[in-house]
C-alpha cells in the first residue's frame, strides 16, 4: 500500500510536473509577444502570438486536468498526513485554488474566446493576468511543499500540526529559494521548446523571418534563465545543507564529516558499508557551494544517520543515496548542457546571423528534451532525498498513507492513472506535432453575423 | 457566529457554485449526442460553455481545497473512504476536459464527444451518490477511518441520489441551451426540457422525501426545489429563457441548501452516532480558520465580479447550423 501510494503520487506528480514548467514559462512568452504586437502592431507579432499561444493552450490542458488529480491524492492516498497537516498545509492549497486558479481559468477562457469581444488593450491584460495567475500558482504550492521540507510556523497540538503564523509559511526561507529556482527552470524550459521548434522551421527554411525572431526571443530567455536557475540552485543547496544536511549528503555520497570537501562528479559506492569506491571529485566545490568557503566544513551520511538516531529514536535516516546521488548530478547536467546550447545560440546567431550547417539546428530541436529531465529530475532528489520523512522530522512517509484503502483499490487506481496518462502522452503530443506542421496561418478576420443577446 | 460555522456556509457556498455552474456543464455534455445532429451544431452546442468551463471546475478545486484547510479531518476520511467512486469522478473530469480544449482541433471529433459525454454523465450521476452517502452517514471507525466497502456507497438510497443530480443537471443544461442558442437549436433544447421535467421533478422529489428531516430549514429548502422546478417548466413553456434558467438554479442551489442544512452540525455523520465527524472535531484551529476567513472575505467578491464579467463578455446566444 504504502509502496504503491509512492508510486502513484510519484508518476501523477512527475508528470504533471512535465507540462507545469512549460505552462508557467509559455505564459509570459506569450503574452510578451502580444505586447509587442500591441505597441508596434506588426503583423509578424500577431502571428507569433497565435502561434505559440496554441502550442501553449495544448500544453495547459494537460496541466488542469493532471492538477485536478493532485487536488484530490493527499485526501485519498495520504489520509493521515493529510490529518496531519491539514491545519497547516492545506491553508495555502486553499489560497492557490482562490487566488491563482480562478484566475488563470477564467481569464484565459476569455483569452482564447475574446479575440474579436473586447478591446484590444482589455484582451492583452487577460493573458497577462492568466499568465500573473500561474506564477502565483506555483508560489504557494511551493510554499505548501517547502513546509514538508522545512516545516515552520506551527506547533504540535492534539497530535497535529497547528498553525501558528501564517506568514513564516509564506516566507518560509525555503520557499524564498525554491520559487526562482523552480521558475527560471520553467523559463528554461519553455526557452528549449520555444528554441527547438523555431530550429525545426529553419532548418525547411519555413517563415524564416518568423523563426529568426522566435529563435532569438527564446535564445535570450534561456541564457537569463540558465543564469538565474544556477545562482537560485546555490543559494537553495546551502539552505539545504543547513535544513536537511542528509540530503546533501546523500547528494554528494559524502559518508564521514569533512572540511573542504570536494564536489563529486562521478563516484562508485558502497552503501552496505557507508563509503565510495571510486569518486572523482573538483577540489573544494562541494565546501564551495554549500558553505561559500573553501573550507567549510559539510556533514557526512554516517556522522549525520548516528545523530539522528540520538535525536529521533533508532530508525534508518538515510534516503536511497545513489538516487539522490545522480538526480542532483543530472539535473545539474542536463540542466548544463542547455545553458551551453543557449550561449552557443546566442554567438551563432549574433548580428543578423543563422548557422548554415544543419546539425546546430538538430541539435537545438534534440535540446528541448534537456530542461524536463533536469526538473523531473530535480524533484525526484527533493523528494526522494527527503525521506524517509514525509514533514521533515515530523513526520514519516510510512506514517502518512491511507490506512483504510486496500491494495485492491491502491492498485486499480496506479494502472488507471498510469495507462490514462500514457495514453493521453501521445495524444498531446500528435496534436503538437500536427499545429507545428501546420505552421503560424495568416489570420483572415471571419466576419460572422451578430446573433441575439441571452441577456 | 462561530467561525466552523462559517466555513460550513462557506463550503457549503462553494459546492452551490460548483453545481449551478458546472451543473449545466454536465448537462450540456450529456444532451451533445441527442441535441447536436451535425458537426456545426456539436461545435455551437460546445461553444456555450467553451470560454466558462474550466472556470466553473475551479469551484470544485477550491472546494476540495478549502475543506483541507478547515476541515482537515473531513477531507482525509471523505476522499481516502469514497477512493473509488473518487477515482472514476477523476477520470471522467480528465477525459472531459481533454476533449474539451482538444475536440476542436482533432481531425475526427466522434471520440471526443463520446468522451465529453460519459465525462459529463458520470460525474453528475457520482456526486449526487457521494452526497447522497454523506447524508445518510457511512461506517465509521473511532479513528474517523472508513470501514465500509465500495458496494456500501452504491446502497438503494445513494443511487436513487445519484439519478436525481443526474437528472437535474440535464434539465439544468437543457434550459441553459435554450437559453444561450437560437433557432433550431434552441427549439430542440426547449422540447428536450419539456420532455425531461416530469421526470426530474419526480426522481428529485422522491430523494429528497426519502432522505428525509426534521428542521424547518430543510423542508424550506425541499419547497424551495420543488418551486424552483415548476417555475423552470412554467417559464420555459412561455418561452421566458432567462427567468427558466434562474429557476432551474434556484433549485440547484436549494438542493445544495437542503443537502447541508440536513447536515449540520455533522460534516459526515457515522453510522455509530458517537463516530460522527463535526464540525468540531473535525476542524482546524481558530487561528487557521481566521485566517483563511480574511483571504475568503477579500478574494471571494473579486472572484464573483470577473466571473460574473465573463457571463457578460459572452451574453451572445450562438447559432447551429443555418
Ligand atoms: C511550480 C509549480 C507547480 C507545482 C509544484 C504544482 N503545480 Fe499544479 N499547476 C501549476 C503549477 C504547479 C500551474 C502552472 O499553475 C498549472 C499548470 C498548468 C495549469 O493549467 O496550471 C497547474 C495546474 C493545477 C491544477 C488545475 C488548475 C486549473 O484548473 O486551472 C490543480 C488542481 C493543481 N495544479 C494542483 C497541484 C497540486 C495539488 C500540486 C502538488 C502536488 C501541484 N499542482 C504541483
Ligand atoms: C506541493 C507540492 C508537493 C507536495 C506536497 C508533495 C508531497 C509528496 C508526498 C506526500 C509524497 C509521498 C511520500 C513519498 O513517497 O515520498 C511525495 C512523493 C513524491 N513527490 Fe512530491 N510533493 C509535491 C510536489 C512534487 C512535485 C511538483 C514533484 C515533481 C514533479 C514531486 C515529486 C515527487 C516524487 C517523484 C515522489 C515519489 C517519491 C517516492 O516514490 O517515494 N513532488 N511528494
Ligand atoms: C547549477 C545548477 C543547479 C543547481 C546548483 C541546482 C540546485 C538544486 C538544489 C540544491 C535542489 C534541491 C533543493 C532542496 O531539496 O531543498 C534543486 C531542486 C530542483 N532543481 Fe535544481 N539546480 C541546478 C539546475 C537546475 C536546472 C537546470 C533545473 C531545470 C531546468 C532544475 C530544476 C530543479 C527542480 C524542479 C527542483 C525541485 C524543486 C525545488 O526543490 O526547487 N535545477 N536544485
Amino acid at each position: 500500500m504504502l509502496d504503491l501510494s509512492r508510486w502513484q503520487f510519484g508518476i501523477t506528480t512527475v508528470y504533471h510536473f512535465l507540462f507545469v514548467p512549460l505552462t508557467i514559462g509559455l505564459s509570459i512568452i506569450v503574452a510578451g509577444l502580444q505586447t509587442a504586437w500591441y505597441r508596434t502592431k506588426k503583423p509578424e507579432y500577431l502571428r507569433l502570438t497565435r502561434f505559440w499561444g496554441r502550442l501553449f493552450l495544448i500544453n495547459f490542458a494537460m496541466g488542469v486536468v493532471t492538477g485536478i488529480v493532485q487536488e484530490f491524492q493527499f485526501g485519498m492516498n495520504w489520509s493521515d498526513y493529510s490529518r496531519f497537516v491539514g491545519d497547516v498545509f492545506g491553508a495555502p492549497l486553499a489560497m492557490e485554488g482562490l487566488m491563482a486558479f480562478f484566475l488563470e481559468s477564467t481569464f484565459l477562457g476569455l483569452w482564447i474566446f475574446g479575440w474579436d469581444k473586447l478591446p484590444s488593450r482589455l484582451h492583452l491584460a487577460t493573458i497577462w493576468l492568466a499568465a500573473i495567475g500561474t506564477n502565483i500558482s506555483a508560489y504557494f504550492i511551493l510554499a505548501a511543499n517547502s513546509w514538508m521540507q522545512h516545516p515552520v510556523g506551527y506547533r504540535i497540538n492534539n497530535d497535529r500540526a497547528e498553525l501558528t503564523d501564517i506568514w513564516a509559511v509564506l516566507t518560509n526561507s525555503t520557499t524564498l529559494v525554491t520559487f526562482p529556482h523552480v521558475i527560471f527552470g520553467a523559463f528554461l524550459t519553455a526557452g528549449a521548446f520555444v528554441l527547438g521548434i523555431s530550429a525545426w522551421f529553419l532548418l525547411r527554411k519555413r517563415d524564416v523571418p518568423l523563426f529568426r525572431t522566435s529563435a532569438r526571443l527564446a535564445l535570450a530567455v534561456s541564457a537569463v534563465a540558465a543564469i538565474g536557475v544556477s545562482m537560485s540552485g546555490h543559494w537553495q543547496a546551502q539552505i539545504m545543507t543547513e535544513q536537511q544536511p542528509m540530503k546533501m549528503a546523500a547528494a554528494e555520497a559524502l559518508w564521514e564529516d569533512e572540511s573542504a570537501a570536494g564536489f563529486s562528479l562521478f563516484a562508485v559506492g558502497d552503501v552496505e558499508n557507508g563509503r565510495n569506491h571510486i569518486n572523482v571529485q573538483i577540489p573544494y566545490g562541494l565546501s564551495l557551494l554549500s558553505t561559500n568557503t573553501l573550507d567549510g566544513k559539510v556533514e557526512g551520511v554516517n556522522d549525520i544517520q548516528a545523530r539522528y538516531q540520538a535525536l529521533y529514536g533508532p530508525g534508518d535516516y538515510r534516503p536511497v543515496v545513489g538516487l539522490a546521488y545522480w538526480s542532483f548530478r543530472l539535473m545539474i547536467g542536463f540542466g548544463a548542457l542547455s545553458a551551453l546550447l543557449a550561449l552557443a545560440g546566442l554567438w551563432l546567431t549574433r548580428r543578423g546571423r543563422l548557422p548554415s550547417s544543419r546539425w546546430v539546428y538538430r541539435l537545438a530541436i534534440a535540446g528541448i528534451g534537456l530542461p524536463f529531465l533536469a526538473n523531473s529530475l530535480g524533484w525526484i532528489f527533493t523528494e526522494m532525498g527527503r525521506q524517509p520523512w514525509a514533514v521533515f522530522g515530523l513526520m514519516r512517509t510510512a506514517a502518512a498513507v491511507s490506512p483504510s484503502v486496500d491494495v485492491t483499490s491502491a492498485a486499480i487506481t496506479l494502472t488507471g492513472f498510469t495507462l490514462v496518462y500514457a495514453v493521453l502522452a501521445v495524444i498531446e503530443v500528435r496534436l503538437l506535432i500536427k499545429f507545428i506542421r501546420i505552421g503560424p496561418h495568416e489570420d483572415s478576420a471571419s466576419e460572422a453575423p451578430v446573433p441575439a443577446l441571452s441577456y | 457566529m462561530e467561525l466552523t460555522t462559517v466555513w460550513f456556509v462557506l463550503i457549503a457556498v462553494l459546492w452551490t457554485g460548483y453545481f449551478v455552474l458546472e451543473g449545466f456543464d454536465f448537462g450540456v455534455g450529456i444532451l451533445l449526442p441527442f441535441l447536436g445532429g451535425g458537426e456545426a451544431d456539436r461545435r455551437t452546442i460546445v461553444a456555450t460553455i467553451g470560454p466558462v468551463w474550466d472556470g466553473n471546475e475551479v469551484w470544485l478545486l477550491v472546494a476540495g481545497g478549502a475543506t483541507f484547510a478547515a476541515f482537515p479531518e473531513w477531507y482525509a476520511t471523505l476522499f481516502s473512504g469514497f477512493y473509488l467512486p473518487l477515482f472514476l469522478i477523476l477520470l471522467a473530469l480528465i477525459a472531459r476536459g481533454v476533449a474539451l480544449e482538444y475536440r476542436g482541433k482533432s481531425d475526427s471529433t466522434r471520440g471526443w464527444d463520446r468522451a465529453f459525454f460519459w465525462g459529463s454523465l458520470g460525474p453528475a450521476f457520482l456526486w449526487g451518490v457521494a452526497f447522497a452517502n454523506i447524508l445518510r452517514g457511512v461506517p465509521l471507525d473511532a479513528d474517523h477511518e472508513y470501514t465500509g466497502t465500495l458496494l456500501t456507497l452504491l446502497n438503494p438510497f445513494a443511487l436513487l441520489g445519484g439519478l436525481a443530480t443526474l437528472l437535474l443537471f440535464t434539465l439544468h443544461g437543457a434550459i441553459f441551451l435554450t437559453l444561450r442558442t437560437t433557432g433550431e437549436l434552441r427549439q430542440g433544447a426547449s422540447r428536450m426540457t419539456k420532455r425531461l421535467a416530469p421526470a426530474a421533478v419526480v426522481v428529485v422529489m422522491a430523494f429528497l422525501l426519502a432522505a428525509g428531516g426534521d428542521r424547518p430549514i430543510w423542508w424550506a429548502a425541499v419547497a424551495l426545489v420543488a418551486l424552483g422546478l415548476t417555475g423552470a417548466v412554467a417559464a420555459t413553456l412561455r418561452g421566458r429563457d432567462g427567468w427558466a434558467f434562474t429557476a432551474s438554479a434556484i433549485a440547484v442551489i436549494a438542493l445544495v441548501a437542503a443537502l447541508f442544512g440536513g447536515l449540520w452540525p455533522n460534516v459526515l455523520p457515522a453510522l455509530d452516532p458517537a463516530n460522527s465527524l463535526t464540525v468540531t472535531n473535525a476542524a482546524s484551529s481558530p487561528y487557521t480558520l481566521t485566517v483563511m476567513t480574511w483571504v475568503a472575505a477579500l478574494f471571494t467578491p473579486v472572484v464573483l465580479a470577473y466571473q460574473a464579467w465573463t457571463y457578460w463578455v459572452f451574453r451572445r446566444r450562438l447559432t447551429g447550423a443555418t
